[in-house]
């Protein structure tokens, strides 16, 4: 993944600048015959340094700018980079194949498991295919029959997590939408094989949640978890679709919000500047967390694994208790 | 400050306890007629409340606040509440056009109530059940920790002492002030659901007027039996999010109770004052099951 061929995002646009005259100045050396090495290379500690401190300072709302970024890795492309011999499967057997939830069987290292994810595509026609990554129930059903497979058979499932949502849409209501994510929260909590959830970019409300009630979750050092789109809860509590940047502040919503509240188990680490600019080692760190999670799970028993699950969803929630 | 030197902080403020003392009715008592939304008669409190909050002229079942549904709907006097001493936190300090805390004491004033849940045993025709009651009053009916929490309680209740779960839902959804951990409740709620099935604890939920978003996503709609409420509206996705997302106008019958049904999303449409009898029903026909 060659950066240059991303657009900076607004606030990226100085580090473009800085790199271009970094650029310039390596041209003009070698155009001129004149030494610019010490220039150059001071401009290159110094573009480092600023990155570092820009990356490390990002609000919330610029936050969700990368972990929207159109290049960011989707579900198949780390199929592609951390797994061998994927075979999907298709369709919730009821008559549909929904494109915005994918899976099937693959090896991750010698390691046999079940993937199941989001799709989110990079071009309108692939957005189109998989709907933006906003699943249907029949996605979620179909998810539901790959969670049984995967537990008859003990292969460990990974759900890997970018939606803006499940789709809001007259048929979706029909077919229960609200039923279809309900019924996989319940009965992933029935399953006898580990289950680890990684959010990638967007983790948004039941729609996501509908694929993690899992052992370990984890996210992505720039991605997202929260209740309800940044948009979504402007429009309701501030009754303006202009406060998002506000609500994203509100809703605690980046990786380091829900590890302190308990709801994460670990954060992935992306390369600077986020997970775009470097695909293979965003889905190195990714596959390391899997197979070491996988590990940890491992020896547990059925039983363990679901009691495990239990008591990790139990505990969470803050109240007070006189 | 770490999570938990907050919560130790708000603990030791103590809460004025008439407040946190539970009272008989949410509902607005002080006026003597009221309005039908529907057809616009008006009508004596009086006569209302004899009709279920139904009214005698069109049929329209007004929203009632869960202390008038465990009236209506329990044994007299068999009702022991639980866990009536959990209070919402503001793990987040949420601030939108308001706080959070502003907005948990002003539905507090307004209703009475802890939360938006009320959980507790009690009886229906004689048969011992487990029961977690919503209130849409307190802010919008919304799902956070205290009600996760609650709701969960209640239903490991139920599974220890082997008797039926029932679920009365009225929910606009997730409560956003508390984010993410709104959104575990759901979690929370139906893991604790898988539970009681796979110890064949009979769940029934009755959706009413309106129930969607994080609460239809989780413990409303896992019942054994799923029951709504004439007239409810019940759904995923908000009415106005759908028209926004999809551009065009949605039927005036979309999402109500009756549509569910014709979609195959709901067992049965009930009214009112027919809620109880079947309840009931149901209870004894599994009864003879469960005790085998
Ligand atoms: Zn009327």
């Amino acid at each position: 993944m060659n950066k240059l061929n991303n657009k900076p995002l607004d606030f990226e646009k100085s580090v473009y600048q800085i790199e271009e005259k970094i650029q310039e100045l390596k041209n003009l050396g070698a155009e001129s015959g004149f030494d610019l090495e010490d220039q150059i290379k001071t401009l290159i500690i110094q573009a480092e340094e600023f990155k570092k401190q820009l990356y490390s300072s990002l609000t919330p709302s610029q936050r969700l700018l990368i972990a929207r970024h159109p290049q960011r890795p989707s579900f198949l492309n780390y199929v592609e980079m951390i797994a061998t011999d994927w075979t999907e499967l298709h369709g919730d057997r009821a008559g549909t194949d929904d494109r915005a939830i994918i899976g099937g069987i693959a090896q991750i290292e010698g390691q046999s498991v079940m993937l199941i994810g989001t799709q989110k595509g990079k071009t309108t026609k692939e957005n189109i295919e998989y709907n933006f990554g906003m699943p249907q129930p029949e996605g979620y059903r179909k998810a539901l029959r790959l969670f049984y497979h995967a537990d008859r058979f003990r292969l460990p499932i990974i759900t890997l997590i970018d939606t803006p949502g499940a789709y809001p849409g007259i048929k979706a209501e029909e077919t229960g939408q609200g039923t279809a994510i309900a019924v996989n929260l319940r009965e992933m909590a029935k399953l006898e094989t580990p289950l680890i959830s990684i959010i990638l970019g967007e983790g948004c409300s039941g729609g996501a949640l509908g694929l993690a009630v899992a052992n370990r979750v984890y996210m992505l050092e720039h991605s997202l978890y929260t209740v309800i789109s940044p948009e979504g809860c402007a429009s309701i509590l501030w009754r303006s679709a202009d406060m998002a940047n506000t609500a994203a502040e509100a809703l605690k919503i980046t990786s380091e919000d829900l590890f302190r509240l308990n709801i994460i188990d670990g954060i992935i680490k992306e390369p600077l500047g986020g997970a775009h600019y470097n695909w293979e080692i965003t889905a190195n760190n990714l596959k390391e967390q899997v197979l070491s999670a996988i590990k940890e799970l491992s020896g547990m028993s059925g039983q363990t694994l679901k009691k495990d699950r239990y008591e990790k969803f139990r505990k969470m929630g803050v109240f007070l208790e006189n | 400050m770490s999570l938990k030197d907050w919560f130790e902080k708000r603990k030791k403020k103590q809460l004025d306890p008439a407040l946190v003392e539970s009272k008989i009715s949410g509902d607005d008592l002080s006026k003597l007629w009221e309005k039908c939304y529907n057809c616009n008669a008006q009508l004596p409190k009086k006569d209302l409340e004899k009709s279920m909050y139904v009214c005698p002229k069109c049929d329209y079942h007004f929203r009632i606040g869960a202390r008038t549904r465990i009236a209506q709907l329990l044994d007299p006097n068999s009702f022991n509440e639980t866990d009536i001493n959990i209070l919402p936190g503001d793990p987040l300090e949420f601030m939108d056009t308001k706080c959070y805390l502003s907005r948990q004491k002003e539905a507090r004033a307004k209703t009475h109530l802890n939360d938006a849940v009320i959980t507790g045993t009690g009886k229906i025709e004689g048969w011992e059940v487990a029961v977690a009651v919503m209130d849409f009053a307190y802010m919008g009916g919304s799902m956070g920790s205290v009600v996760g929490e609650k709701v969960t309680r209640i239903i490991e209740e139920g599974i220890k002492r082997k008797i039926p779960i029932i679920a009365i839902t009225s929910s606009g959804g997730a409560r956003m002030q508390e984010s993410c951990l709104s959104l575990m409740q759901m979690a929370k709620t139906s893991c604790a659901v898988a539970r009681a099935n796979e110890e064949r604890i009979l769940y029934i939920t009755l959706l009413t007027e309106p129930t969607f978003g994080g609460v239809t996503a989780s413990f409303g709609t896992l019942g054994d039996v799923i029951i709504a409420e004439q007239g409810a509206r019940i759904g995923f996705a908000g009415r106005r999010v759908i028209e926004q997302t999809i551009r065009q106008k949605l039927p005036a019958d979309f999402q109500t109770a009756e549509y569910l049904l014709k979609y195959g999303q709901v067992d049965m449409v009930c009214k009112r004052e027919e809620l109880r009898k079947t309840l009931e029903k149901i209870l004894r026909i599994h009864a003879s099951v469960l005790k085998a």
